[in-house]
């Protein structure tokens, strides 16, 4: 029993090594501190690797501002953890409505978000490439509502160097086409519910699409954040890849 | 080491400029007149007047019954002012500290400058030589005090006083020389008092005695009993470099190179005494007496060559060379102190000390021209003026950041009025319409009444309710006014996430 025991380990480390090798020869590149959970719960899986994507360039949708502020509180949820030591980040924009006073619901310092607030997009595109290779930074966050896929090429060889997360946040997109990012990401508002049967607004709670990922399998997840950290709200959401085999 | 001065003296200042401005005047005898109690008096005359007896303060009928043919021109005020602080500016190519000695001359701290020009006679021969190419007719003299410069380049004939030997110089030069009030002097020459030799040998106390306090400070600043400051044009700062060039630089490559120089030996001498720039200038004297100057500055002290080279990079495209730059200064106006850091191996990324971050916003701001803003708390409960933007990147937060009150995550700049449905008094609205979209509200918190802060500015209060709509979209709405005013109006200020 025991030496079947083993033996089974064994074969989990040997398989488990294999796929990093195919993950490897597929392009994808592990980055600095790959073993950062960011208390996303079940959404972990869908990455590669099981850890979510750092150092790389993430792409968020939104239509309107109800939701643009909610992909900035998933946002501000997915960088408390990683400012949690004193990191600072960047928020570039060319017409910027966030509120640095929310951040703090989010655990976040605001005054450790440095904002720059331009007047064209084109140079969103220019000071975020700049950014994203100086490697003091944790993250860098561009609200940008085009991007062609040479602008976020270049976005993600600058932070394969320097290890930073970036985050394009765009808002009303015309144009659709693929990008170079890692991941494109949609977040939707949906009821709260409030704790107790309470009356009034519960805490922030979001449907997660995530549409696009590189080297792993879109999904969309409930989630919530509550008392500081990502709250998984479990409801049976069929994976993309079961509902193919239900329909053939 | 033994202080040196040069004593300009422009004889014939104005009329030399307007000389320069009309050719044509340069033969004729001509003197520029003002009214004064009703009358035209001479303020200034040229050489040719001059040695046909015509003095400054002369009544112009007076002169013009000596020198029929005598032009006249109208006198410009101010003038003499201007063009000595033009000079002054020029002059700066001969030593870093010039002075203007007001009425017609200038005052140069040469110490130290003149084994560059190889020598104090060929030091003094080169200005001379270019005060003369640009038309001005000037005396000059070299001495150990100012006082002594002045007094040689005005009665004396010898240039260049050896040092130490400044008292012989005076010995023979009359009282005049000793920059005195014109009653004083008259007063000495009454008594027979003609050379300053004669005074020097009299008790102290009997001189001040009978002339008074300033007589006696003034002799002092003659003989180097007391040092006499010098007000420059341009208070020398501290972390200065200069570059002159033996030929006028007029390509840009030149222009870098000489800005390359500048700034690695004002680094070197800032990385020695632990001190970084926060603002640098680069200035070009042109050949043609106009100053070209670029600025740059930092958010964080910095002695980075390599950096604020880029920084400079960007500008240096405005620095019109024009005919060619003769001499390079690099300024730092504004220098503090930098310690280096110790380099944490274990921490990643770096906050907000990080020198990386700096350049980084440094390079933006000098690229596209946007200061990058950090905001802190401040002590205002209206929503707008609940922040305020730091002024440096290291600004700590003087007061704390407000917990317990939930703010939206995007904050409209000019909240938008809508349109609402509210059942009861201070109520939430059942239903609000916002760019032609009705939502109908599930869930409401509130009100927080925020009060106007009737020290800043009067109106009415807000009442803000956090909303929920029937999709799940959470919105920050206020009521201006009381609702049994009539004049009260819902806005939409904000989102939730």
């Amino acid at each position: 029993m025991k030496f079947i025991q083993v033996f089974m380990t064994e074969r989990a480390a040997v398989i488990s090594q294999l796929q990093n090798e195919i993950l490897f020869l597929e392009g994808f590149k592990p980055g600095k501190n790959t073993a950062m959970d960011l208390g996303l719960g079940p959404i972990i899986k869908s990455f590669p690797n099981a850890s979510f994507p750092l150092g790389a360039v993430h792409e968020f949708l939104a239509s309107g501002m109800e939701d643009s502020a909610s992909a900035s509180g998933f946002i501000a949820g997915l960088l408390e953890p990683l400012m949690r030591n004193g990191g600072t980040s960047l928020w570039i924009s060319a017409s910027r409505k966030l509120f640095p006073p929310a951040l703090r619901s989010f655990g976040i310092q605001p005054d450790r978000f440095i904002f720059i607030d331009l007047q064209k997009e084109k140079h969103v595109t220019w000071a975020m490439e700049e950014a994203l290779k100086c490697g003091a930074l944790t993250a860098v966050v561009g609200e940008l509502q085009e991007i062609s896929f040479t602008a976020s090429r270049r976005l993600q060889l600058a932070v394969e160097q320097s290890q930073v997360t970036g985050f394009i946040l765009r808002n009303n997109p015309r144009n659709l086409q693929a990008t170079a990012c890692v991941a494109r990401w949609k977040i939707t508002s949906l009821l709260s519910e409030a704790a107790d049967d309470l009356p009034g607004v519960g805490f922030p709670h979001w449907k997660v699409d995530l549409l696009k990922i590189k080297n792993g399998k879109p999904g969309s997840w409930e989630i919530r954040w509550e008392d500081g950290r990502f709250q998984p709200v479990y409801k049976i959401t069929p994976h993309f890849d079961e509902l193919r085999k239900q329909t053939g | 080491m033994e202080k040196r001065f040069v004593s300009i003296w422009f004889r014939h200042l104005t009329t030399d400029w307007f000389t320069k401005k009309q050719p044509v005047l340069r033969y004729a005898p001509f003197v520029l007149s003002a009214p004064l109690h009703g009358r035209m008096v001479i303020n200034a005359t040229n050489d040719i007047a001059e040695a046909n007896g015509i003095e400054r303060g002369m009544v112009l009928a007076d002169a013009r019954a000596i020198i029929p043919g005598l032009k006249v021109l109208e006198d410009m005020p101010g003038l003499a002012k201007k063009l000595l602080q033009r000079l002054a500016e020029w002059c700066i190519r001969f030593t870093p500290s010039v002075a203007i000695d007001p009425e017609d001359g200038l005052l140069l701290d040469a110490t130290g400058c003149s084994h560059l020009w190889g020598g104090d006679a060929s030091y003094l021969s080169a200005i001379a030589g270019k005060l003369n190419e640009r038309g001005y007719d000037v005396c000059l003299s070299m001495a150990d005090t100012p006082g002594v410069a002045w007094a040689v380049a005005r009665f004396g004939n010898q240039e260049v006083i050896a040092p130490n030997h400044h008292i012989e110089a005076l010995l023979s030069l009359p009282p005049d020389a000793l920059r005195l009030e014109s009653d004083t002097i008259e007063r000495l020459h009454k008594l027979g008092l003609h050379r300053i030799g004669q005074l020097l040998t009299m008790p102290r106390a009997s001189l001040k005695r009978r002339f008074g306090e300033t007589f006696i400070r003034r002799l002092d600043l003659v003989l180097g009993d007391e040092t006499e400051t010098i007000e420059t044009i341009h208070p020398a700062e501290p972390y200065q470099e200069r570059l002159p060039c033996l030929e006028p630089i007029v390509t840009a490559i030149g222009i870098e190179m000489a800005l390359e120089r500048l700034l690695k030996s004002l680094c070197c001498r800032l990385q020695q005494e632990q001190k970084g720039l926060r603002l640098v200038t680069f200035k070009g004297y042109r050949v043609d007496g106009k100053v070209v100057q670029v600025g740059i500055g930092t958010n964080r002290p910095t002695h980075n060559v390599r950096h604020l080279f880029k920084l400079f990079e960007v500008k240096l495209q405005n620095l019109e060379p024009a005919l060619g730059i003769e001499l390079f200064v690099l300024e730092a106006q504004n220098v503090e102190d930098h310690y280096p850091l110790q380099e944490k191996l274990w921490e990643g990324s770096g906050g907000l000390e990080d020198e990386r971050l700096s350049e980084l916003l440094d390079r933006l701001a000098s690229k596209i021209g946007v200061q990058a803003t950090r905001y802190l708390p401040d002590e205002h409960y209206w929503p707008e003026r609940s922040i305020r933007a730091a002024s440096s990147l290291i600004e700590s937060n003087t007061t704390e950041w407000n917990n317990d009150k939930q703010r939206p995550m995007q904050l409209l700049a000019i909240p938008e009025s809508i349109e609402v449905t509210a059942p009861i008094p201070d109520y939430p609205p059942m239903l609000f319409q916002h760019k032609g979209k009705l939502h109908r509200i599930i869930k409401a918190d509130g009100p927080e009444r925020i009060e106007q802060e009737w020290w800043l500015q009067q109106g009415q209060h807000r009442d803000y309710y956090r909303v929920e709509d029937e999709s799940g979209n959470r919105y920050w709405l206020f009521r201006l006014g009381h609702y049994d005013d009539k004049k009260f109006q819902w806005y939409i200020h904000g989102f939730f996430a």
